[in-house]
């Protein structure tokens, strides 16, 4: 275990003179030394700008740059690289297909289909839209057991008029991993185009784009140990080919001319302007990272530290939990409430006993509003946490408690 | 020093002045999202003076104990007095070392009593930033 935190040099900081221990991975993960090592090398050794140079050192940066986008066509199974589209995260990710598809493709009284869930980089998208051109949106809500109400949802994609179904594979606040592989079928003999938001999941299983059989995927590097900044928008080539571009600028043109201009070839018509090189290339180094640890060793880690955190928070008497309190399909992450104090409270007393995690809304509003919760609590693991960091966090609790009482 | 001295614990637990005012009063709601913190204020002004206040609050132990201890400063106070308060003057009165972080959990009372009395003279609401 030791070996893992080794690898991640800030798991050595300090708080108010306490040990880290970080459980908010769910908003963005730490970093390994290797992917840190990459950063500060690119700009050692090889920055440059990219696609322009014709000198050595522009070629040199943008092999880099675009070795990158082939590990990450691998890491998720994409036939090539072309369907690969870097942005700067997932709520990017999600704007450009609302922006470019959606306004080219969809049109008044369409109806698209999100869940209550969604994060609110799902749902803001496409609310503009709704202002902008008359769509209308549906929303999957949650049986009693906290998971997607898979019947309803069946029903809501079976409507006349659905056009686009956009939802998350695992939600970012109750943790639960949703079984969505019926509705994406359901949707795809429709013809109903479907995105799934991978940001929660893209660090804990394994993606196939193939398998998956979704038109878009998005997520970003930073919730999968890889730096800020950089965020991946999967799709199909031929889609991509269909879909007007996203913003104007250099690199993504063939030509210009005063008068008109022609597009670049994909994926650079969708990516205007100089790019996150850098960290591009960093992001290469972390998805190797992923790789030679293996997904399934952290998801088996992590899978044995979510049924400890459970175990642990279910013999708190004073702990209501939220959400499947089940291990199997289900992050390395919790959501929970103290019966007699406020999230705010719990989290920044936390925070004093250097516990870092979230307490709040988590971007899911509409989520809490359901949940008719004003505010929880968020653990969130990742296989770098140990036991014996449940064991500290369980004491604050119990000690938050009694201050309480 | 500490933000959850038990001073602030007991004023949560116990909040002062709490409850809803009877007629005649000016009432005022005001939540803040980020937090999930509710409150509703009942105030009764006789010759621009805050004669009698109350209020409810669902809201976490920064805010409720602030507003706590701000109900007892206010009642009796002149209402121009009232508004002249701000972030700062409002941490002196409340003697508590919050960081920015909590800086809307404080504020919550004061903004809904002020925007009451704005209200109520048809002025302009404040935002947050007004206060600070
Ligand atoms: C499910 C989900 N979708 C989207 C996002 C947005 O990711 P980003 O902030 O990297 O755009 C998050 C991040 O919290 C998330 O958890």
């Amino acid at each position: 275990m030791n070996k893992i935190r080794s690898l991640f040099p800030i798991l050595e900081t300090k708080i108010n003179d306490r040990p880290l221990v970080y459980f908010d991975n769910a908003a963005t993960t730490q970093k390994p030394q290797v992917m840190i090592d990459a950063l500060v090398d690119f700009y050692q050794k090889h920055n440059s700008n990219i696609h322009r140079g014709l000198n050595p050192l522009a070629d040199r940066a943008t092999e880099m740059h675009e070795a990158t986008r082939e590990k990450v066509a691998k890491f998720i199974n994409a036939k090539n690289k072309k369907e690969i589209v870097f942005t700067r995260n997932t709520t990017e990710s999600i704007n450009l297909v609302a922006k470019t598809y959606g306004q080219h493709f969809l049109k008044a009284g369409d109806k698209v289909v999100l869940s209550i869930l969604e994060h609110h980089s799902n749902i803001v998208p496409w609310l503009q839209l709704k202002k902008e051109i008359g769509i209308e949106l549906v929303f999957i809500t949650l049986d009693p057991e906290g998971n997607l109400d898979l019947k309803q949802a069946k029903e809501l994609i079976s409507q006349a008029g659905v056009k686009f179904l956009s939802l998350q594979m695992a939600s970012n606040t109750l943790g639960n991993v949703h079984e969505i592989s019926d509705l994406i079928k359901l949707a795809q003999s429709k013809g109903i185009k479907v995105l799934l938001d991978a940001a929660q999941v893209i660090a804990h299983q394994k993606i196939d784009v193939q398998n998956l059989g979704a038109n878009f995927v998005a997520f970003s590097a930073h919730k999968m140990f890889g730096p800020t900044g950089v965020g991946v928008l999967y799709a199909g080539e031929e889609l991509l080919k269909e879909m007007p571009e996203f913003l104007g600028g250099g690199d993504m043109i063939a030509d210009v001319f005063l008068d008109h201009f022609t597009l670049n070839e994909l994926p650079h018509k969708f990516e205007a302007g100089t790019p996150n090189i850098a960290d591009v290339v960093a992001y290469g180094a972390t998805i190797d990272f992923v790789n030679d640890f293996g997904l399934d060793q952290i998801a088996k880690i992590e899978k044995e530290l979510t049924e400890y955190l459970l175990q642990q928070l279910q013999n708190l008497d004073f702990v209501e939990i939220y959400g499947p309190q089940i291990v199997e399909n289900h992050l390395s992450s919790l959501a929970f409430n103290l019966k007699n104090v406020h999230a705010h409270d719990v989290g920044d007393l936390l925070g004093e006993a250097g516990i870092i995690l979230r307490a709040g809304q988590h971007c899911t509003q509409p989520l809490h509003d359901f949940l008719q919760v004003p505010a929880t609590v968020r653990a969130s693991l990742a296989f770098y946490n140990t036991k014996e960091e449940i064991d500290i966090f369980i004491r604050e609790l119990e000690k938050i408690n009694q201050k309480f009482i | 020093m500490d933000l959850y001295a038990q001073n602030i614990i007991e004023h949560y637990k116990q909040p002062r002045n709490h409850g809803r005012l009877a007629e005649p009063k000016i009432s005022g709601k005001q939540m803040n999202r980020s937090c999930g913190d509710q409150l509703a204020v009942d105030l009764r002004i006789k010759d621009d003076q805050i004669e009698d206040l109350k209020f409810e609050a669902n809201g976490c132990a920064i805010s409720v104990a602030a507003m706590s201890i701000l109900s007892e400063k206010l009642i009796g106070q002149n209402i121009t007095e009232v508004l002249a308060i701000n972030y700062q003057s409002l941490l002196d009165m409340l003697g508590l070392p919050v960081g920015e972080r909590r800086y809307k959990c404080v504020l919550l009372g004061l903004i809904t009593v002020q925007n009451i009395i704005l209200a109520e003279q048809k002025n302009p609401l404040r935002t947050w930033d007004d206060l600070m």
